[in-house]
């Protein structure tokens, strides 16, 4: 049924991507604006404040926000530029119905038919095939309002249990070890806490161009003496001038965590004291630890073992230190493990919950952090309770007014909701800001997926590759279109202010929902009238769980400049109520109280102590070998986000790096007879895609790496795996056997392509 | 109004992740909108990821003003060297060929030489350049002589540069090691091109840190194919 209506180059030549530049009155210096409106960046986690020129309804320009205490007025690019997409050629004003009669795919409607339809569309499948057979996607850049209310949205309104979101690509296995490892999931400390800091180890993260503004806290770090260690197939421009590179083989991170903590037992470098008092199953982890010695870490591996000892000493010998990772250990079908392996050596070290010493784990889109604690993600309820939880479900229905009983159980990850769509069993589904045709791995299967949907209706505001499929687009909102709240990396709950309205019959993302669940007939909870109401619902259901959000006002918000959950309105300890609790910057310090371990120590467990979790190695998932001896790796490149729908909209982003291009070390290059610029085929066991070489002696000479921000021919995620870690369902972005040659040109579709396409 | 005297712009290239938030920011310079007065400079990208951005050094005796026929370049009072006049710039570029440090341009489409003017309509009137505020790594920064000092303990400020016998003292500083900053008679840029002459800029390297690892010293050596 969702198959392409018309050829996609129709559909782009209406729906973009198009280049929004400085034109117009954007290129005036005469045009003063009418006001600046503080607010936040839309694109990664770091969640970036800023201000935006606004006049005549139009964001005409930003100026820096220098107060914010986070960024202190520093942008990326991305953020210098986000404005280019408002008032943008591609932007949807109206609802659009699938037409193959239109030459460009879709005709537009007005909105309320375009209500109207899918909400009979959506009635209509379930009449037949029950309340499951609707899936919903989400997306982690919507507010923390919206994912709450289309959790509920799902769960009460569809009533059914098929709802994830796309933050399921992202933190997911750094998430899931969080919980294993401390019973909470949040970064530990504010970034701050890095300056001062003897040692930094940077994990698989990509600072500089996933999240440049953490770039300043290691440099300042640095200038007051910190040692920096680097993990990284890679020489990423973070770790260009590090005190310490850790060149290690894509997926082998476990066993390099293992290697170096057997080193640190060995020497006495760990804090027995902290590992006897506040901690448990330190036994086991030691035990698995002993068989990685540094002559088998560095086979493993592939870091010298001269590095590995290193690494451990000054690590193991240090007084303070600091420890983060990104998707670069977490994108593996081992990555929970991964992630493990880096809490094993904090633990061990005992450096947590006291100044100066910290861990995190760096979010990867706007709100990956608020995301997932309210309700969109398949296994929770807002607050951070277990859906599969009787108390926990209790208490949701109560603030929900609904019959516990009414409430859908755990649903699946968002690859296996595809696989659901492949076996009939979910036959209907509605996205929003989602693009999986892009975003998810092995892609050439989701698109089969889409088109055997009976109905499929996407909410957004471009048209995005996957939209593409739908039987119905409605019009949803920009994000200086809507007000409401973002969690970002730090832990820290910030405000996005509305600056415009939105244009023609778009409408906010939440009014949109509201109007689908009254033309479904339920419109019981779905009646706010704007997101501060929502918030007031989403503090009381968050109240006493672990991610409480119940002291947390918009007014606090912004006096505080950001409020660091969990923040209470009624002390965990007494029972009384809190006039206006400050909020946690840092977690797990001496004496702190929470409501798990009500006084027993600060984790989050019953008994208060954090786990020591063995963290396994196990080779990747469709490996490096035999016909496909080369590793391939993905990530981003820094003035494209995820899957470019509104980054490939910008037109000085896109100059910035028009294409992907495959970065391949001067060695295997010269193996292959490939020269920088040639054109090269990488190809693995699901497809190939051919692009310009980048030669350079910045990656290891067995692997080769592609940014993932294209769709089609340019779409690396057509190569990669779906292999999935078992516990988080994380994909396996970062690793993948391939072999590479040259290529006489580029392949057909590409050459009559614009750069951007 | 003049900028004020006490806050100066300095450059550390051991900081630049090569990002391109200034080029970005400085097109949105109302002095010149569209348009970047800044460039990055990839030193050579097939060895390293090191980078620099270039501004303009603002030298106190500015060499592009001395060699400019029509007299269009000025510098003003407060020891910033603005952009051609557009009444007076014959688009020539003798500018562009004198600059030791490869900073102005001419615009073939407005017939004239543009160049980073430090954002004067901002730091005249007391904000910081563009490039200044939203570096992200801070390897652009705009403050006291007394802000960089604490803020840089490991580095030193430096201010003069030779290139051959030439000497130029400039308003702008480039960050370097502290050990190395003891030299009073300035960087020698000419030689440090000549032992790298694949270069564009010379070399620094962050403090207390091994220098331009990847491009010293190969850390994949041991790797085989």
């Amino acid at each position: 049924m969702a198959t392409v209506p018309v050829d996609d180059r129709q559909i782009i030549r209406r729906y973009g991507p198009h280049l929004s530049s400085m034109a117009g009155v954007r290129l005036s210096t005469s045009v003063e604006p009418e006001r600046l409106v503080k607010t936040h960046c839309c694109f990664c986690g770091q969640q970036c404040g800023l201000q935006l020129k606004v006049r005549d309804n139009q964001v005409i320009g930003f100026e820096p926000w220098e107060e914010f205490p986070f960024n202190r007025g520093m942008l990326c690019p991305k953020g210098i530029k986000r404005y280019l997409q408002g008032s943008h050629p591609d932007r949807l004003t109206t609802a659009l119905r699938r037409d193959p009669a239109d030459p460009h795919g879709f005709r537009a409607v007005p909105y309320e038919e375009g209500v109207r339809a899918t909400a009979e569309a959506l009635a209509r499948i379930q009449q037949s095939h029950g309340p499951a057979a609707v899936g919903v996607l989400g997306g982690a850049s919507l507010t923390t309002e919206k994912t709450y209310l289309l959790g509920k949205f799902a769960r009460v309104c569809l009533q059914t249990p098929f709802i994830d979101y796309n933050g399921r690509l992202c933190m997911v296995s750094a998430g899931a070890a969080n919980k294993k490892a401390f019973g909470i999931d949040r970064t530990t400390n504010p970034w701050s806490d890095m300056v001062g800091t003897e040692v930094i180890w940077v994990a698989g993260s990509n600072v500089a161009e996933c999240s440049p503004i953490t770039t300043n806290y290691l440099w300042q770090a640095r200038e007051q003496g910190a040692r920096l260690i680097m993990q990284d197939p890679r020489i990423t421009p973070a770790a260009r001038t590090c005190d310490l590179y850790l060149p290690v083989k894509p997926g082998r991170d476990a066993a390099l965590f293992a290697g170096v903590l057997a080193l640190m037992i060995e020497n006495g470098w760990v804090d027995e004291e902290f590992i006897a008092t506040r901690t448990v199953g330190f036994d086991q982890v030691a035990a698995y630890c002993r068989d990685w010695t540094p002559a088998r870490t560095a086979e493993v591996t592939g870091v010298p073992e001269r590095s590995i000892r290193q690494a451990a000493e000054w690590w193991g010998q240090a007084r303070s230190s600091f420890l983060f990772h990104a998707r670069g250990i977490e994108h593996h079908s081992n990555g929970v493990q991964n992630a493990l392996g880096t809490i094993n050596l904090v633990l061990a070290s005992g450096r947590i919950g006291k100044p100066k010493c910290g861990y995190g784990t760096i979010v990867g889109q706007g709100n990956g952090q608020g995301g997932r604690e309210h309700g969109q993600k398949a296994d929770q309820l807002p607050g951070w309770r277990d859906i599969a939880n009787p108390e926990h479900r209790r208490h949701i229905a109560g603030v929900w007014g609904i019959d516990e009983k009414d409430l859908p159980g755990p649903g699946v990850d968002a690859y296996e909701l595809f696989r659901k769509i492949d076996a009939g069993e979910i036959r209907g589904l509605i996205s929003i800001c989602f693009n999986p045709k892009v975003s998810l791995p092995d892609s050439g299967f989701i698109t089969r997926c889409l088109e055997k949907l009976d109905f499929y209706a996407a909410i957004d505001f471009f048209l995005n590759d996957t939209a593409w499929h739908a039987d119905v687009v409605l019009p949803g909102s920009l994000h200086e279109e809507d007000e409401g709240t973002v969690t970002q990396v730090e832990g820290r709950v910030i405000k996005i202010n509305k600056a415009v309205e939105c244009p023609g019959e778009a409408r906010e993302d939440w009014r949109v929902l509201q109007d689908l669940a009254a033309a479904l007939g339920r419109p019981h909870g779905f009646t706010f009238r704007n997101p501060r109401e929502i918030f007031e619902e989403l503090r009381r259901a968050s109240k006493g769980g672990v991610a409480d959000y119940s002291g947390i006002t918009y007014e606090k918000i912004e006096r505080q400049m950001g409020v660091f959950w969990p923040c209470y309105s009624e002390d965990p300890e007494t029972g009384q109520s809190v006039a206006d609790h400050p909020g946690t910057p840092r977690l797990f310090e001496p004496g702190s109280f929470n409501p798990v371990a009500r006084g027993a120590g600060p984790f989050y467990f019953p008994d208060g102590k954090a786990r020591f979790n063995v963290a396994e190695y196990r080779p990747p998932v469709d490996d490096a070998g035999g016909d496909y001896p080369i590793y391939l790796t993905t990530g981003r490149v820094v003035s494209q986000f995820l899957s470019g729908t509104q980054t490939r909209r910008i037109g000085p982003l896109v100059d910035q790096y028009p294409e992907p291009r495959l970065e391949i070390h001067p060695r295997l290059a010269e193996k292959l007879g490939i020269r920088d610029g040639d054109w090269a085929t990488v190809e693995t066991r699901r497809a190939s895609m051919t692009l310009r070489a980048l030669v350079a002696a910045t990656i290891r000479p067995d692997t080769v790496f592609v940014p993932y921000h294209w769709p089609g021919p340019k779409s690396v995620n057509r190569l990669t795996v779906a292999a999935q870690d078992p516990i988080s369902k994380i994909p396996q972005y970062k690793v993948c056997g391939c072999r590479v040659r040259r290529a006489e040109g580029p392949p057909s579709e590409i050459a009559g392509l614009e750069p951007q396409q | 109004m003049a900028k004020p005297d006490h806050l100066q712009f300095f450059i550390d290239p051991g900081r630049c992740i090569g990002c391109q938030a200034c080029v970005q920011a400085c097109t949105e310079c109302d002095t010149h909108r569209g348009t970047s007065m800044i460039h990055l400079e990839f030193i050579e990208r097939g060895r390293s990821v090191q980078t620099v951005p270039v501004v303009c050094m603002h030298c106190e005796q500015p060499t592009c003003a001395e060699v400019c026929p029509a007299d269009a370049i000025k510098r003003t009072g407060d020891g910033i060297v603005q952009s051609a006049r557009k009444p007076r710039c014959i688009a020539c570029g003798n500018c562009v060929l004198a600059c030791p440090f490869g900073v102005p341009e001419v615009y073939e489409d407005r017939q004239i030489m543009m160049k980073c003017d430090m954002c004067y309509d901002r730091t005249s009137v007391g904000k910081k350049p563009m490039c200044a505020t939203v570096c992200p790594s801070q390897a652009l920064f705009f403050g006291t002589l007394e802000q960089i000092e604490q803020l840089r303990p490991r580095s030193a400020p430096l201010n003069r540069f030779r290139f051959g016998a030439q000497t130029i003292t400039t308003r702008v500083h480039i960050m370097i090691p502290r050990g190395d900053a003891g030299r009073g008679d300035g960087l020698d840029v000419s030689g440090a091109l000549q032992k790298h002459p694949g270069s564009r800029a010379p070399r620094t390297s962050q403090p207390g840190t091994v220098a331009d690892r990847a491009v010293e010293q190969d850390p994949f050596e041991e790797i085989s194919l």
